[in-house]
């Protein structure tokens, strides 16, 4: 079960979403009130109830913070906003600064997302584009590619734990599979993830990878989350039985409402959801399924928290290096700290 | 007629009588949400485009509300004028806003039209549907405007 560590409050509208710092050190909140919170613990211990808002990141956007996400090494924050800008922040030691606001999309920013080697910044819009950022030295970032192909607003974008794969997902009800082209400098859609019978029926909220990125989930309007097969290497694009990632399982018959969110964590290989229904689901992959064929998975539900907030249930995310801790941010304007109670290596 | 207009000449219907509710003498009892109490939030909400108010167009009606106290789940389906009503996406964005003021946050509330009112039924749902799209628009100076003047008190 989940054991709550503690609550934080300060935001004065919902908050949309939660982002750990690489390290687990920080976790930053962004909200409806245009700020971002930097959240802290006093001791070494995250599951210790001594979390403290150290800084408020404000003036840097006009509407709705959506999203925000950390750059690999921990030194930049990216926040994507409703005022169609992505704005950098730099954070060294106690000093913040907002170094970079990257313009082009012609309205409402709606996620972003850093690649392993932080070398690239996705984000994606209403504007139904997903845009990818070259980082350069000196913080300055430049549009390297526009990609076009969903025909709705774009939700959500991830990149590949390890390669430069990134994907996105839609208002279209698609998740779009984007990769470099061979001579390395215009990036095409590889593959849409939306066979008919074997694909959502309704929006796709998030997406997220497993560590080694072998397998990918998704979280929908249609109340279902979906197991992606992305073990393939879709960067041989040349071979004629071309490789593709497939569909591997659905997990439904949980959620009551919207799932707004998802979560694999990287260390536990737990997945959480987070959803309109005001709950909190973990899900774990059943070990020794005979009934299953071979190359498929099945996926248990392990933990529920009902009421997890007083109202919807906006993200949920794993703390990267302790297995136990989750962090949650709701449209009650909190944001909180939860702790795994019980044997991991049962579920795990 | 009024040029521009997408319906110049709608139907204006009887409105119900006021109910008078008969308020609980014992101090124990909780008021449960009804239908009633919903309609009573929406029936005054002015259509965008006449100075009629939604019950008097018979764009919401009492039947059209259903309410669970116990799980807090309301579900509002509306019947647009005509088929292919533009303003249905702002008429159900005034309702969504009047309910968010009205109703304790506990309440999930779903906004629907009417099946076969609409051209583009399931576009308009999908859209009074998606929090985000709601809260963007709730953003924007020009719909928030709009939706407060089909908000304000209605003379007389």
């Amino acid at each position: 079960t989940l054991r709550l560590v503690q609550e934080l409050e300060g935001h004065s509208d919902r908050v949309w979403s939660v982002s750990w710092s690489p390290s687990g050190h920080t976790l930053a909140s962004c909200s409806g009130d245009k700020s971002c919170r930097l959240w802290e613990n006093l001791t070494t211990s995250p599951s210790s109830s001594t979390w403290r808002c150290q800084a408020v990141l404000e003036g840097g956007h006009t509407r709705t913070i959506r999203s925000c996400g950390w750059s690999p090494d921990g030194k930049l924050l990216a926040t994507a906003s409703f005022d169609a800008t992505t704005a950098v922040w730099e954070v060294t030691g106690g000093e913040i600064e907002n170094v970079a606001t990257l313009e082009g999309h012609d309205n409402e920013v709606k996620s972003v997302a850093w690649n392993s080697s932080g070398t690239y910044l996705a984000t994606c819009s209403r504007d139904k584009h997903v845009w990818i950022w070259d980082v350069q030295p000196g913080n300055e970032f430049e549009c390297m590619s526009v990609l076009s192909g969903h025909t709705q607003d774009v939700k959500f974008v991830a990149w590949h734990p390890t390669k430069d794969i990134l994907v996105s997902a839609s208002y279209d009800n698609a998740i779009k599979v984007w990769a470099e082209d061979g001579d390395g400098d215009d990036w095409r859609c590889v593959q849409t993830l939306a066979e008919p019978g074997r694909g959502h029926c309704s929006t796709v909220w998030a997406l997220a990878f497993d560590k080694d990125g072998d397998r990918l989930v998704s979280c929908s309007d249609d109340l279902t989350l979906m197991v992606w097969d992305t073990s393939a290497d879709l960067a041989d694009l040349s071979g004629s039985g071309q490789a593709q990632w497939k569909h591997s399982t659905t997990i439904s018959g949980y959620h009551d409402r919207t799932v707004f969110s998802v979560h694999w964590s990287r260390v536990n290989g737990l997945i959480a959801s987070g959803a309109a229904d005001d709950c909190i689901r973990i899900f774990a992959e059943n070990r020794e399924d005979s009934s299953a064929l071979p190359g498929e998975s099945s996926f248990s539900m392990v933990a529920k928290k009902v009421k997890a907030h007083s109202t919807d249930v906006n993200c949920v995310q794993w703390h990267p290096t302790d297995p136990r801790i989750l962090a949650s941010a709701g449209d009650d304007g909190t944001i909180k700290i939860w702790e795994v109670i019980g044997d991991l290596s049962l579920v795990g | 007629m009024t040029p521009g207009l997408i319906n110049a000449n709608p139907v204006v219907h009887e409105t119900k009588a006021r109910s008078v509710r008969q308020e609980s003498t014992d101090e124990t009892s909780v008021d449960e949400f009804d239908a009633l109490e919903i309609f009573e939030h929406v029936r005054d909400i002015t259509d965008p485009e006449h100075p009629y108010s939604l019950e008097q167009l018979n764009v919401v009606s009492e039947d059209a509300i259903d309410v669970d106290d116990k799980s807090s789940h309301v579900t509002v389906t509306f019947t647009p004028t005509v088929q292919h009503c533009s303003m249905a996406t702002v008429i159900g964005l005034c309702i969504r806003v009047k309910l968010m003021r009205c109703l304790p946050p506990r309440f999930k509330v779903d906004i629907r039209v009417a099946p076969g009112s609409h051209a583009s039924e399931a576009a308009v749902n999908k859209q009074l549907n998606d929090k985000e799209r709601v809260a963007a628009a709730l953003e924007n100076p020009h719909l928030v405007e709009m939706v407060e003047r089909c908000l304000q008190e209605r003379e007389g």
